[in-house]
């Protein structure tokens, strides 16, 4: 008996399920078929890292700080929800 | 000790981390560094999902103000059966959706399949055809790779906010949940009621269009 050859995928399928890779969301068979396809394939490869580059990054946003102005007045709220004792 | 591993308790969404219960008490005793701390954190992540729901950035500063002042207020009764972020949002939530009922400008969650449904992530010109005799699908013109201080540049960071901002609402919420707050797909899904396969395609989508973005803009910076 022969093991059955996986169907490849192609770049523009690899594009396309790339979310559900990163999610782990892939059926087995689909994600070892991803994987294969990004041992030959240059361009998946970058591609791939530009969008775990792009998570990395987007990631970074969660720093944004507060305006100062938008801070006071809730500082101001907190205050004097407290005096009113809660 | 047991053998719990993180992501099952991920998943169940329901244990009460005991830094959410230390964060609870400390406002309860009126700690105004433990206020701070908390508002820093989510402040900007509940404006981009407030910003969903009614018609401008003012209105949406609006709604997060009246979004804390709700949670001051509920803080002495809220009993921690859901995480303290997803108390929260909820929170935010109600308030957006109400503030958008006001404004006639209710974006219900069911509707939320976008009009654009085919969109590609990447354009199909840098395909090749399905007819190629050798390498149909591959790249005609595949992406370069970007250099890691450009990527993690405030300016970059910066930018992708800005992208953020101009997606539909649906995949801005999503993203902003998943990638900048870090929330796990089950969270996201009961927080705004919609299904793992949609938020995925949200997700998705919302990914696309921002890596996209960066890569047109870090491109004409190398180039």
């Amino acid at each position: 008996m022969t093991a059955r050859l996986p169907r490849e995928i192609t770049c523009r399928e690899l594009v396309r399920i790339v979310t559900e890779y990163l999610e782990g969301a892939l059926p087995l068979d689909e994600r070892t078929r991803f994987e294969q396809h990004l041992v030959y394939c240059k361009g998946c490869s970058v591609y791939l890292r530009q969008m775990r580059d792009t998570l990395r990054a987007t990631g970074r946003l969660s720093e944004e700080s507060v305006p100062p102005s938008a801070r006071d007045e809730l500082l101001r709220a907190f205050r004097s929800f407290h005096k009113a004792g809660t | 000790m047991h053998a719990v591993a993180p992501s099952e308790i991920d998943r169940a969404g329901s244990s009460v981390p005991s830094d959410d219960r230390r964060v609870i008490e400390a406002l309860r005793r009126g700690d105004e560094h433990a206020f701070l701390a908390l508002v820093n954190k989510h402040h900007a992540a509940m404006l981009r999902v407030a910003s969903a729901y009614v018609s401008n950035r003012a209105v949406a500063e609006e709604v997060v103000q009246e979004a804390w002042l709700g949670i001051l207020k509920g803080l002495a009764s809220f009993e921690g059966r859901s995480s303290l972020r997803s108390w929260i949002f909820g929170i935010l939530a109600n308030c957006a959706r109400s503030r958008g009922v006001r404004e006639a400008r209710t974006t219900p969650f069911s509707s939320f399949a976008d009009p654009e449904e085919d969109e590609l992530a990447v354009d199909p010109s840098r395909f090749l055809g399905s007819d190629h005799p050798r390498w149909p699908g591959h790249w005609a013109a595949p992406p370069e790779q970007w250099a890691d201080e450009k990527v993690l540049a405030k300016q970059t960071v910066r930018f992708i906010g800005e992208e953020i901002e101009k997606l539909p609402p649906a995949q801005r919420q999503v993203v902003t949940l998943r990638d900048v707050e870090g929330w796990n797909s089950a969270e996201i899904c009961a927080a705004l009621g919609i299904s793992e396969g949609n938020e995925r395609v949200l997700l998705h989508r919302a990914r696309s269009r921002i890596r996209a973005a960066l890569e047109r803009r870090l491109g004409e910076e190398q180039r």
